[in-house]
């Protein structure tokens, strides 16, 4: 394993390498066609080298671990506001997630649906090509368009056009309180409309998930305490047609959300575990289709979470509808026969293979995984 | 403003390129008379003007594709255009490029409420994509200034902002998927109403490439439900330092407000002689904005006002009416208006980490007087995207020249700070030269390479963004 110490060394490590890389966070979203190479981590590429909260900014190296950088933001009352899901819940891997890895995967949580994703957060990046060059784009300012924007290319590219070494994102407040209205037994299509009519009000919601595990559908607001205890009440007139809503707050408020976030509920040993990505009306139609063992949806229904038995390949099943699935965990020998990412439309393909031999000419950066 | 040299064999083969065009699009959809190419020659930058070889205005997906094959197997360069608001030139052709305008493609393809998203033609104007929602309670976040005439194209193109950015982020925020054309005539499908990208984030990186990758022609947005309500709240300031720290404090109390806008002595000056808003002729002015329902635009107000008396402010001006809340943004709307009736000017946007305004202004007064012209402030404080208006007389020579020399000072300024050079107008042909200013040779190559894969030919406006030094062996290779 090559463990570089800063990034001039990881450039050399990757000028020098003359067999495939296979790029190491913390490890723990191990997912996508198995790639065979030479194990290069960032976990000595760590710390947060700059934090200024009246800016609402952080820049830190790849390997920092997220947990630090959101204790670090904390004691600021501010917080990472893609909230990243953790991994290790559904994969059961050991390690502490980086941020280059949330980063490199496009990694947000249920609040993505109201403020954005991980790559709408990221202000900008360093990193290191195939070549071993070193190359900026972005900066640490919100309002940036000197150039194009690499910053979101690099975010859910999986290592594959280079490795991060430094990234800056934007932060947001934490907010002073929240609360769940949570609607008990709903089925896939009144849990997306309920969903639906939640998210195109005006009371800013936050999260919006239905739990089949639990019978809930549910619908976080976040803001100060009588805007809450406002909205709270409005929400719960509003979705009124779809039962009384029961309230909870605190820990257990924190809790929810968090599995929703990781997507607990599909946690265990057997099976294989898809996520998929749709408009969210299309969510039900998606759900009736698979039939799957478990699943959760999130993003008002446009993220589906779904166990299906080990081997099967949902995307024969689901029907010709815009989206995209990715085999998030199955065994080797799945991984390897079943495209873990959507297979492209041909000029869609083409581009996108073109990009990555720009970007890393000898085919050595996490090659495959992504096809 | 150096720009590369037409190409003659295009030139000598004018009228047989424009029989094709005319013989693939309707009659009307090809301009070549020069006195109608001239209403294409330049764009908001309206210092740097070139008619191009000819305009066309496609209405279709299908007809962009005709012109774009065409032109690919001729290998005549194209400047995309929308509405030609640009400010940094980025619709400016030269003699020899067909300028392709997307204006006619103006349609509302579709709108679905219950996932939130608008499909539209990229012609249609911005505030118009908000006019299509309007009635049934939605909006379309980012609002450029231009907004009643840019077109969608030229804000994706530009990965344009606008005052509310802050709370409802920029284009690329709002943008789910693009109906593309490339330039060999292929039509590509990116994204759509789902909420990431499968693979790659192709739609990411389109998103601010000012024309150079592909024409869009449909765009897939992101709507919202109108907030119940929004109200505006004035400061004046007698210092600059002082608004600056004020803002920093409104943030870390974690008030998130949808607007923050700085106004200087200068700029307050000539709105208030304008306008008659009644603004306070103090140092430095701050106007906030916060949405909500009347309960929610308290609680925020109060804190605010809160946060605003700790800095002792000269003024603290509240609107009790929409009425009121006019008053207190009339002069700030105004500002480019009351600016350019005074002086000819040049607007730059900058942008800096907001802990480095008061440097940065202190910088600017410093540099302004050593280049004897007035600059004045105006911005949105809450991302440091500043808007340095940098008067000048066009009329007397040179003080163009001198003008631009301190706006190229003004923004390396802005990127030694920790920012960069552009916020939302994007690099056009303004800020070419100044790129190494903010990017290695390495970083402008990576960039260039992604040009390279989607646009091998470098046809597509290929005269901007880059240095022309530093794209010369790609465009000369076409």
């Amino acid at each position: 394993m090559i463990e570089p110490k800063t990034e001039a060394e990881l450039a050399e490590a990757v000028k020098s390498a003359n067999a495939p890389l296979r790029i190491r966070g913390g490890g723990t979203r191990d997912y996508g066609r198995p790639v065979q190479g030479e194990v290069i981590s960032t976990s000595k590429l760590s710390g947060i080298t700059l934090y200024e909260p009246g800016a609402l900014t952080i820049v830190a190296q790849a390997g920092t671990p997220v947990a630090d950088i959101e204790n670090e933001l904390a004691k600021n009352n501010q917080r990472l506001a893609f909230e990243p899901m953790d991994h290790r819940a559904i994969l059961g891997q050991d390690g502490n997630p980086t941020i280059g890895g949330a980063i490199a995967a496009n990694v947000s949580g249920p609040r993505r649906i109201s403020v954005g994703a991980a790559r709408d957060f990221l202000l900008g990046v360093r990193f290191v090509d195939g070549e071993g060059r070193i190359i900026k784009n972005g900066g640490r300012v919100m309002k940036n368009v000197t150039g194009y924007d690499l910053v979101k290319l690099m975010a859910g590219s999986y290592g594959t056009l280079g490795i991060l070494t430094e990234v800056s994102l934007k932060v947001m407040p934490a907010d002073e309180t929240a609360a769940t209205l949570i609607l008990n037994g709903l089925d896939a299509e009144q849990a997306v409309a309920a969903m639906s009519s939640a998210l195109g009000s005006p009371y800013d919601v936050t999260g919006a998930a239905h739990v089949p595990a639990s019978g809930h559908t549910v619908v976080r607001i976040e803001g100060f305490e009588k805007s809450v205890a406002y909205r709270t009440e409005k929400l719960t007139q509003h979705l009124s047609a779809f039962g009384t809503a029961e309230i909870i707050s605190g820990d257990a408020h924190d809790l929810l959300w968090q599995d929703v976030r990781d997507a607990k509920a599909l946690s265990g040993a057997e099976g294989d575990i898809w996520r998929v990505s749709v408009k969210p009306s299309d969510g039900p139609a998606v759900i009736n289709s698979v039939k799957p063992a478990a699943y959760l949806m999130d993003w008002g229904g446009g993220l589906i979470w779904m166990k299906t038995p080990a081997g099967t390949d949902v995307r024969s099943m689901i029907p010709d509808i815009a989206g995209h699935s990715t085999l998030i965990k199955a065994s080797a020998a799945t991984r390897s026969a079943i495209a873990t990412f959507q297979p492209e439309p041909k000029p869609l393909a083409l581009i996108s293979n073109e990009l990555r031999s720009k970007f890393d000419p000898r085919g050595i950066l996490n090659p495959g995984l992504m096809s | 403003m150096e720009m590369p040299q037409p190409d003659q064999s295009i030139l000598n083969r004018k009228d047989m390129i424009v029989e094709k065009l005319q013989s693939a699009l309707p009659a009307d959809a090809v301009i070549h008379d020069p006195a109608e190419t001239r209403a294409y020659e330049c764009d908001g930058l309206a210092a740097y003007k070139c008619p191009p070889l000819c305009a066309v205005l496609p209405a279709t997906t299908e007809e962009v594709a005709a012109v774009l094959k065409l032109c690919h197997a001729e290998g005549i360069p194209v400047v995309p255009r929308g509405s030609g608001t640009s400010l940094a030139g980025g619709a400016m052709p030269t003699a020899d490029s067909v300028i392709l305008g997307v204006a006619r493609l103006n349609q509302v393809i579709e709108t679905n409420y219950p996932d939130r998203t608008i499909t539209v033609q990229s012609g249609r104007t911005n505030l118009s994509v908000t006019g299509a929602v309007e009635t049934d309670g939605f909006f379309y976040a980012p609002d450029p200034s231009s907004q009643l005439a840019c077109a969608i194209a030229g804000n994706i193109a530009m990965n344009s902002g606008g005052a509310h950015c802050l709370r409802y982020g920029v284009t690329t925020n709002n943008l789910l998927g693009v109906k593309m054309v490339m330039m060999d005539g292929t039509i590509v499908d990116i994204g759509g109403a789902h909420l990431d990208a499968g693979g790659l984030d192709l739609l990411g990186v389109i998103c601010g490439s000012e024309g150079q990758l592909g024409v869009v022609t449909e765009a897939t947005l992101r709507i919202l439900h109108k907030p119940e309500g929004a109200l505006p709240v004035l400061m004046g300031f007698d210092s600059a330092e002082v608004a600056g720290e004020c803002v920093s404090d409104i943030i870390k109390a974690g008030v998130l407000p949808v607007a923050i806008e700085y106004m200087d002595k200068l700029c307050i000056e000539v709105c208030e002689d304008f306008a008659k808003a009644g603004y306070p002729l103090c140092e430095a002015l701050l106007i906030v904005e916060v949405e909500g329902s009347e309960l929610e635009i308290e609680e925020q107000l109060s804190k605010i006002k809160a946060i605003a008396q700790t800095h002792n402010p000269v003024e603290l001006r509240e609107a009790n009416d929409a009425d009121e809340a006019a008053r207190i943004w009339l002069g700030r709307k105004s500002a480019f208006g009351a600016m350019g009736q005074i002086n000819d000017y040049m607007c730059l946007d900058g942008t800096i980490p907001v802990s480095e305004l008061p440097f940065v202004l202190r910088r600017i007064g410093e540099l302004s007087k050593e280049y004897g012209l007035d600059v004045g402030n105006v911005f949105h404080a809450g991302d440091g995207n500043m808007h340095p208006l940098i008067l000048f007389d066009a009329n007397t020579p040179g003080q163009l020249e001198t003008c631009e020399a301190l706006g190229a000072e003004i923004l390396k300024l802005c990127v030694e700070v920790g920012g960069c050079l552009t916020g939302e107008h994007g690099v056009g042909i303004e800020k070419r030269d100044l790129m190494n200013a903010q990017y290695t040779d390495a970083d402008l190559e990576a960039q260039m390479q992604v040009k390279d894969v989607f646009d091998p030919n470098w046809l597509l406006n290929p005269a901007k963004v880059f240095p022309l030094k530093v794209s010369e062996s790609r465009r000369a290779a076409a």
